[in-house]
């Protein structure tokens, strides 16, 4: 199943972390599995230690199955000072869920993040690719619905 | 070329598409449709304009006037009163004072001259204001001895926070004689508060490529990379339109203006790790590894990406050369203060009234970026400090306010301009708790190559903790200021080097917000 990917690279380490990432987008639970692991190193010959080495290292990889949404609100000083704590707590009480956990449906997994570049719009966080800025609590909860109701 | 009547230059950003631009943008079109307008109109897309919390925004030229926090139900009135009986929607008309401030923002740009201007997803645009002239005044009329030599003399330091001179670091590489060079761009912009680099490659990706050409010329590399971080969508998308764009055009490719040189630039896409941003770190990411750091020397220079030698630039570094070429070292060396020449982007958050960014020369003071390009202060509040450089950087008291912002003057206050983020804080904010916030995400930064930082940040970690729930003694702040010193002094990299400055500043300025927590 991984064909597709791999038709796309040469097989050079170099194109690990794109392979990582296309395997990781492609995956429904949205996450790397030892399965994918081990046909990537046999595609591109280097040692699973090697690719797990790498998928731990960056935090845009996950090793464990995650939910259709990954949600990553940015912790870093500029979001915090307006207030990122509070739409954090907002966040894992309307999902019922802990920093890191999936909620029971699957439908979404809480991550925190370093800083996303959006300062201006603080405090920020992004669901899968779309970046969302100027939280408040009840645009939070709208976005949340939004994205269900789009389900 | 066709002509029009009037230019519509809608902002495309990260933020405006989250307010709907695109949708806009359609009924716009519609609606010119629909009136017969369409051949008189003509409507462009364009960068952010560099400034925040308008939404969907749109400027008309030539009377450039800004409509602004556009919404759907709007275009008709636009449409209806301004293009078909020129009459100005005042309701809608971008409040006077960001105006005033864009307008102002606008004279002093290098970086960000076509930045909200141009439509970034198309070159011809581009060349119309004069881009890839320096490309071609290098390729026809330099030598590339005499494009290093250019850029030395025009004094422009590296914009990724160090402020190590360009030309100098490019006369490293130029001399070697290697089968294969490469110049690396880092866009792999993680300094919290830091997003400069983004709103250039959102903006005016053509100027970057262009920078980019210029510098491998110089040092005779054929293969480019721009490292970018794997948040930024947009900006690898206008990228990648840009570089098939100049490829199509033969800007890029072989043989490029009958010169006999050959250039090819790829982006190469990170994965989040604020390390990656060290040039060493970079290069280990490129290569498909663990992004930790390497061994100092031998250097990039010498033996960088693949071990060959490489040149690694910041962004906003490249983005300058285009028009010190162009223009000329003497033109360069009349912006900006001795020994710190050219322009500054700015990223400023936080308190402020107008949180954007801003473009000015180097040795502006604090006080007049926060006040005139930021705006003020919000809701009357009172300025208590400035964390000047991200994360990495230092906090500032009111009395430092008059600062000149360029790497030697803040170094007298042992302040660095770092990447020139610009995080405001009003009375209300607690030190403490910025500080906490600092040292966590250095704690979850770390890449855990080196033991003085992956072991001193938890530590530090801990005391702010304590010190933060009430717990702390008035010893735990010295003994921050110790560990962290003695990690800037034996970290490996930078990563580890840097809680010390913070931390440094933040207890002796605001030591009372410490000793408060530990009554």
């Amino acid at each position: 199943m991984y064909e597709k990917i791999f038709e796309k690279y040469s097989p050079d380490k170099e194109n690990l972390i794109y392979i990582l990432h296309d395997i990781q987008d492609s995956d429904p639970q949205n996450y790397v599995s030892e399965d994918a692991v081990q046909k990537v190193s046999e595609f591109l010959r280097i040692p699973i230690s090697h690719i797990y080495g790498v998928l731990t290292f960056y935090t845009m990889y996950s090793t464990k199955p995650r939910g259709k949404n990954v949600i990553r609100l940015c912790e870093s000083p500029p979001c915090f000072l307006k207030g990122s704590e509070k739409i954090l707590m907002q966040l894992c009480e309307i999902l019922n869920v802990k920093v890191g956990e999936t909620t029971e449906d699957g439908f979404f997994t809480v991550e925190l993040c370093a800083c996303l570049g959006i300062c201006g719009n603080a405090p920020a966080m992004m669901i899968n690719e779309d970046v969302y800025g100027d939280l408040t609590d009840e645009k939070l909860i709208k976005i949340i619905n939004d994205i269900k109701r789009r389900a | 070329m066709k002509f029009y009547r009037s230019h519509v230059l809608i902002a495309i950003d990260d933020n405006s598409l989250k307010a709907g631009v695109k949708k806009i943008e359609s009924l716009l079109r519609a609606k010119l449709d629909k009136n017969n307008l369409s051949e008189e109109i003509n409507v462009l897309e364009t960068g952010g304009l560099g400034y925040f919390g308008t939404g969907v925004s749109m400027t008309v030229y030539p009377e450039q006037i800004t409509y602004a926090n556009l919404k759907e139900e709007d275009i008709n009135d636009i449409v209806e009163e301004h293009f078909l009986k020129g009459r100005v929607v005042s309701r809608l008309v971008l409040n006077s004072t960001i105006t005033k401030k864009y307008n102002f923002n606008y004279k002093n740009r290098v970086v960000l001259e076509n930045s909200g201007i141009i439509d970034p997803e198309n070159i011809e645009e581009y060349i119309g204001v004069g881009g890839y002239e320096a490309w071609e005044k290098v390729l026809t009329q330099m030598k590339p001895s005499e494009v290093v030599d250019e850029v030395k003399a025009s004094g422009l330091r590296g914009r990724g926070g160090a402020g190590f001179p360009a030309g100098v670091k490019w006369s490293f590489t130029a001399p070697i004689e290697a089968k294969q060079k490469y110049v690396v761009v880092n866009a792999d912009e993680g300094e919290p508060g830091t997003f400069k680099d983004r709103l250039i490659m959102e903006g005016d990706p053509h100027k970057l490529l262009e920078g980019i050409m210029i510098a491998a010329y110089a040092v005779g590399a054929t293969k480019s990379y721009i490292y970018i971080r794997g948040e930024y969508k947009l900006c690898i998308h206008r990228l990648e339109v840009a570089i098939k764009q100049a490829n199509e055009y033969g800007i890029l490719g072989k043989n490029i203006f009958s010169s006999g040189f050959d250039h090819e630039i790829e982006i190469k896409i990170g994965a989040g790790a604020y390390v990656c941003g060290e040039e060493t770190a970079l290069i280990e990411s490129m290569e498909g590894n663990r992004g930790t750091p390497r061994y100092k020397p031998p250097f990039p220079g010498v033996e960088g990406a693949w071990h060959k030698p490489t040149v690694v630039n910041n962004v906003e570094t490249i983005a300058n050369v285009p028009a010190i070429i162009k223009n000329g070292a003497d033109w360069y060396n009349t912006i900006g203060v001795e020994g710190c020449r050219g322009t500054k982007v700015y990223t400023m958050m936080g308190d402020l009234k107008l949180p954007g960014l801003c473009e000015t020369e180097m040795g502006t003071s604090l006080r007049t970026i926060i006040d005139e390009y930021g705006g003020g202060m919000k809701d009357g509040k009172q300025f208590k400090a400035a964390l000047v450089g991200g994360a990495a950087g230092v906090f500032l008291p009111n009395e430092m306010l008059d600062v000149k912002m360029d790497f030697n003057s803040l170094k007298e206050y042992s302040a660095v301009l770092g990447s020139g983020a610009i995080l405001v804080m009003n009375e209300d904010v607690d030190i403490v708790d910025i500080l906490w916030s600092i040292i966590r995400f250095f704690r979850h930064e770390s890449c855990g190559k080196c033991n003085p930082c992956s072991n001193g940040n938890p530590v530090l970690y801990k005391l702010i903790d304590k010190i933060r729930k009430g717990k702390g003694k008035e010893a735990d702040l010295d003994m921050m200021i110790k560990v962290s010193e003695v990690m800037n002094k034996t970290s490996f990299c930078a990563l580890g080097q840097s809680p010390y400055m913070p931390i440094k500043s933040a207890i002796d300025n605001f030591r009372d917000d410490f000793l408060k927590r530990m009554k």
